[in-house]
């Protein structure tokens, strides 16, 4: 496994989620994600004001032969959407914990964070579902 | 054996490989107790010649009426070609185009179907098909509560002038859904929706409205009036309409300010013989936005590893393969082949060709309802403007006259009094560019005996039928 | 022994869209006069003409049968393409439906004048109780998923019915086709996957972990499409009906065991076949299909219309008002009724006779090809079993070793003159194919397929490069599934100059 960002939390479900300066919270999907996916063709975004709950199905990535979940790994609005995401989904193959972010959240309890997995644990996880 | 080429010298050899003493050896794995005994209620087999023998008597049995029912099947002429073409072995009896580079046949074929169809409806993206017209209004419908997230009350304005077959189905398909499905009255003096009574959800959460054109009865509905009512209501607007009237008929997506937002219908008219009603296709079109709401097959232009043009299907993350629960639609085999012979169909007429044909029937059936309007007590029952189909008015039960008709070999129209009470005694009628000028004669003088006959009294005085 | 070589030349084809020219027709196909829109006010009428092809009728025919040598049909190739049992469609079965009769009825011409018709459907419906066990057959559904999803809304309209509204969950095996799922959610249920076990069979101890009081039904598929056959199939039938659960047949995989058990005595309470498989009626590029569904006594009064009855020596239509707790109708007539004739001239030849042969013959061939594959190296999924009409083998190794992936060796297989078997599905198997020969291939067919797989197989060992690009010997080379769905071109557009 390539280098997985330490300042970022992790979901087992392959979500990532970063906590910015002014108290936002981004989110995307790994990098070990998008090589499971293939290319990506398109990605479905939540809208700008959807409240979302923790572990909810929020947005859509697709490739041509396999279409998945996104899960919200926290509760919050969501503030912001990548829009380039949509002219330009490939973004995620490139650069996922980078250009490829997909959403920002204003979370509704920041505590969450913590019963994300760090870059450590997150990378046993996905170690163990290679078996 | 039929159909089964094995040799008995092939069996053994094969036997031997796998191992086994017999074919019955095969079938180890199924408990002994569940095993079937001879099916004594099949038939012995019969060669085909026998069969032929059967079916030629059973087909010829059924006559071959002269027909002037319409009612959403279209008795139009098929060129040779046509079917010739479409039940060449290489389109016939191939499978859906998964392996792109194995079916550039098929592929091309279908993506120059959705062309033309988005040609004719002025729609911007088409699928390659759905089942029939009455299924592909339910998965439109389902496609629309899907597509206008901003509505939240799944409420679907539908049209009582919409063939009631359709009602009946787009009903039986989405009923486990949740989406309501309410009815809009039509004027019973002009045949179209009454835009009063669409008025009165002005304001109301509505999801999607549902346009026919024409409607079930050939009624022109003022589509441009209800399409920007629907926009103003933030409503979708579903556009069902019958595609070789689209050839005359202004396009769906052109009417009111910005065209409707779905376009479905029977794509029997184009090419596609009665058949008892099917195999038949429906079509789906919509605008692009919503495209991966769409249920169905569609195709898109791409280039291969040369950067020579190909076709594939593709955005197939909404199909049930892939998606599986979470699919726009549980359908997998559509129509292929019908669609096969709609687009041979469509680049052997072309708009010109189209619009002869269209023009033809309206002409036809305009003859038919002068003629019979003649015989006394007959009459048109709606005022306004329709296409290529009409509901007359009879001064004696429908159903006694249609009797008669059948026995003299003709089937002249469909009585609507069961699905509409409110309309008295009244009949479908259709003349497609395939009933002559005698076939129409012979059926207004019969029809004016069979009046005659039934002591046929002034129409309002007669008991309601049924 | 088959060489991969250039099997034909074919030029570019331009669409029909930019064979046209302004004017040109095919004059004899439409009427010579045109008429008047007399009555048509203006503001209903098309403004511009439709922007279709103008071309001639030669140019017509001589475009659509190019594009159809650019197929590969039955007709034309073996086509052991796994679940879909793409066996010879009769050319008799084709003309014998099409007889003017047939095509030029009416769906609403009176009963009079449909009693040929009707005597056929009538037969077929008879004919498919017998061979499936159980109580009524509806032919309506257009195709398998639409018999599937008539299957579950009648589940839903027997719990319903008995107020029975607690049960809310489907369950599908995770080997189940992707419209088992989809049909299911479109009744409004949620769906349940079950895990299958090491053997293919499902896991029974899974299923009884999850089944209970809010279980609607599950949907089975047997044999299954892992290439087995459910040996537990009656407990899980005894497990399911224990806790109120109905037991859903799908009849994908009929063609294995047709003539040989029924789902009916397997325990199924409602089942779909799929005639366009079983019962040979054409594929058509994707269709029409016709997916007839079949019950038990439970779910009787629930069928869809409509049906075909008999009374004394007349045939009667069964409607919503002679049947009146029915689902109801799904499309606007009575489904694809030229694919039931077609399947039923196609029954009429087999006969009682021809049936259980279709078992056999599809299980020989399917065993022979499984054991003489297995001999050449390749890795079956489920060594231990018996093959019914298919089975699986996983390229896994093959790709560790070589780089080449399943897609690549259906690619290649294309250039020798083979369409590919089912990839990568089911999908609990990694790089699988799922090969189906079905019973019309002989045995020189299939000896030059395994042959052709052989030596696929040794190109991707010495020199992955040569698959990894294929097909070479087609219409077009590798397409660009990634650029047709990111750069959407779904239909031609005129140009502007």
């Amino acid at each position: 496994m390539s280098s997985l960002p330490s300042d970022l939390r992790y979901a087992k479900s392959h979500e990532w989620a970063r906590k910015e300066e002014d108290g936002s919270v981004t989110v995307g999907i790994s990098d070990h994600a998008q090589e499971l996916l293939g290319d990506l063709v398109f990605v479905e975004l939540p809208e700008v004001g959807d409240s979302l709950d923790a572990g909810a199905e929020c947005a859509v990535v697709e490739s041509v032969k396999a279409a998945s979940d996104v899960y919200s790994p926290l509760s919050g609005e969501v503030l912001a959407v990548n829009g380039e995401l949509a002219d330009a989904p490939e973004t995620i193959n490139e650069d996922a914990f980078g250009n490829g972010w997909m959403f920002k959240l204003k979370p509704g309890n920041i505590g969450q964070l913590d019963d994300l997995m760090d870059a450590d644990a997150y990378a046993e996880s996905v170690e163990s579902e290679g078996h | 054996m039929p159909f089964i080429p094995h040799t008995e010298l092939e069996v053994q050899e094969m036997l031997e490989a796998v191992g086994v003493s017999s074919i019955e050896d095969l079938f180890d794995e199924i408990p002994q107790d569940l095993r079937c005994g001879e099916l004594e209620a099949v038939p012995a087999a019969l060669s085909e010649m026998e069969m032929s023998q059967q079916m030629n008597r059973r087909a010829r049995q059924d006559g071959q009426p002269v027909c002037f029912i319409g009612a959403g099947a279209y008795d139009h002429h098929i060129p040779a070609a046509i079917w010739q073409i479409a039940t060449r072995g290489e389109f016939y009896s191939a499978y859906t185009p998964y392996q792109a580079e194995a079916s550039q046949g098929t592929l091309q074929l279908l993506y120059e179907f959705q062309s033309m169809m988005t040609a004719l409806t002025g729609m911007e993206v088409s699928n390659c098909s759905l089942y029939d017209g009455a299924s592909a209004l339910a998965e439109a419908v389902l496609m629309a509560v899907r597509a206008n997230r901003k509505s939240k009350s799944r409420r679907v304005l539908i049209p009582r002038s919409l063939h009631p077959s359709y009602r009946r189905v787009l009903h039986n398909i989405v009923k486990n859904q949740q989406v309501e499905l309410v009815e809009l009255p039509f004027d019973l003096d002009e045949g179209q929706t009454d835009l009063e009574a669409l008025s009165q959800y002005s304001g109301e959460d509505i999801t999607a409205l549902v346009i026919p054109q024409p409607n079930y009865f050939g009624v022109l509905e003022d589509v441009d009036g209800m399409t920007a009512w629907a926009h103003e209501n933030k409503a979708l607007t579903i556009a069902v309409v019958n595609p070789l009237a689209m050839s005359v008929l202004a396009p769906s997506g052109e009417w009111g300010e910005a065209g409707v937002d779905i376009c479905c219908g029977e794509g029997q008219p184009l090419g596609i013989p009665l058949s008892s009603g099917g195999p038949y296709f429906g079509f789906l079109c919509c605008r692009q936005k919503i495209v991966r709401q769409m249920p169905g097959r569609i195709i898109g232009g791409t280039l291969d590893q040369d950067g020579n043009r190909g076709f594939a299907l593709t955005l197939q993350a909404r199909e049930q393969h892939i998606r599986r629960s979470k699919a726009t639609s549980n359908i997998c085999t559509n129509q292929g082949l019908m669609v096969t012979a709609a687009t041979i169909y469509m680049a052997m007429l072309g708009a010109e060709g189209l619009e002869r044909v269209a023009l033809d029937c309206h002409s036809r059936t305009a003859d038919l309802v002068e003629g019979l309007c003649g015989i006394p007590g007959v009459e048109a029952r709606f005022h306004g403007a329709v296409f290529h189909e009409r509901l007359i008015s009879l001064p004696v039960p429908a159903r006694d006259v249609l009797r008669a008709l059948a026995a003299h070999n003709i089937l002249g129209g469909l009585d609507v009094s069961g699905d509409y009470p409110e309309l008295g005694s009244a009949i479908l009628v259709c003349a497609t560019e395939k009933r002559t000028v005698e076939d129409i004669d012979s059926f207004v003088q019969k029809t004016n005996r069979i009046i005659g006959l039934q002591g046929g009294v002034p129409c309002g005085l007669q008991p309601k039928d049924g | 022994m088959r060489v991969a070589t250039e099997r034909r030349v074919i030029e570019m084809s331009l669409l029909i869209h930019e064979q046209s020219k302004p004017g040109r027709r095919a004059v004899a196909q439409a009427p010579l006069e045109r008429k008047e829109p007399s009555g048509i006010p203006k503001q209903f009428r098309r403004r511009r003409s439709a922007p279709l092809p103008e071309v001639s009728e030669l140019q017509v025919v001589r475009h659509y049968t190019r594009l159809s040598r650019k197929n590969f049909s039955i007709d034309t190739e073996f086509y052991p393409l796994g679940s879909c049992t793409m066996k010879y469609n009769p050319r008799g079965a084709n003309e014998q439906a099409m007889l003017a009769g047939f095509v030029n009825r009416h769906p609403e011409a009176p009963d009079g004048h449909s009693q040929g018709f009707m005597a056929c459907m009538y037969d077929l419906q008879e004919m498919l109780k017998e061979l499936t066990g159980m109580q009524a057959i509806s032919l309506s559904p257009a195709a398998g998923a639409q018999g599937e999803f008539a299957g579950v809304a009648m589940i839903r309209a027997y719990h319903d019915h008995r107020g029975d509204t607690e049960r809310t969950e489907i369950l599908v095996p995770d080997a189940a086709h992707g419209t088992n799922p989809a049909s299911a959610v479109m009744c409004g249920y949620k769906t349940r996957e079950i895990p299958s076990g090491p053997d293919g069979d499902v896991d029974v101890e899974a299923l009884k972990a999850v089944i209970g009081p809010h279980t609607a039904g599950i949907m089975l598929t047997n044999p299954s499409t892992l290439g087995v056959f459910d040996r537990g199939i009656v407990d899980i039938a005894e497990l399911v009906h224990g806790v109120g659960g109905l037991l859903y047949y799908d009849g994908a995989n009929l063609n294995a065991i047709l003539g040989k058990v029924r789902p009916g005595d397997m325990g199924f309470d409602v089942i779909h076949l799929n005639l366009h498989k079983t019962f040979s009626t054409p594929h058509g590029g994707g269709g029409p299909g016709a997916g007839p569904v079949g019950v038990g006594e439970r779910l009787l009064p629930y069928l869809p219309v409509p049906m075909v009855a008999k009374n004394g020596e007349d045939y009667q239509w069964i409607t919503e008002s002679e049947y009146p707790q029915t689902i109801g109708r799904l499309s606007a007539f009575a489904g694809n009724a030229g694919v039931l004739l077609r399947a039923y001239v196609y029954a009429g030849m087999l006969g009682r006779e021809g049936m259980p042969r279709v078992a056999e013959y599809s299980a020989l061939n399917a065993n022979y090809m499984m054991v003489k594959m297995r001999e050449a190296g390749f890795e079956a999924a489920y060594p231990s079993r018996r093959a019914t009409h298919e089975f699986i083998i996983t390229l896994r190794q093959l790709l560790k070793d070589s780089g080449v992936n399943t897609m690549d060796f259906a690619k290649r297989l294309l250039d020798y003159g083979f369409h590919a078997p089912t990839t990568y599905f089911p999908l609990l198997v990694p790089e699988c194919l799922l090969i189906e020969p079905t019973e019309t291939e002989d045995k020189a067919t299939l000896d030059a397929f395994i042959e052709a797989m052989k030596t696929i197989y040794e190109e991707a060992m010495k020199d992955p490069g040569l698959v990894k690009s294929a097909p070479h010997f087609l219409p077009v080379k590798r397409l660009d599934d990634v650029r047709a769905a990111r750069v959407l071109d779904l239909a031609w557009k005129p140009t502007q100059d």
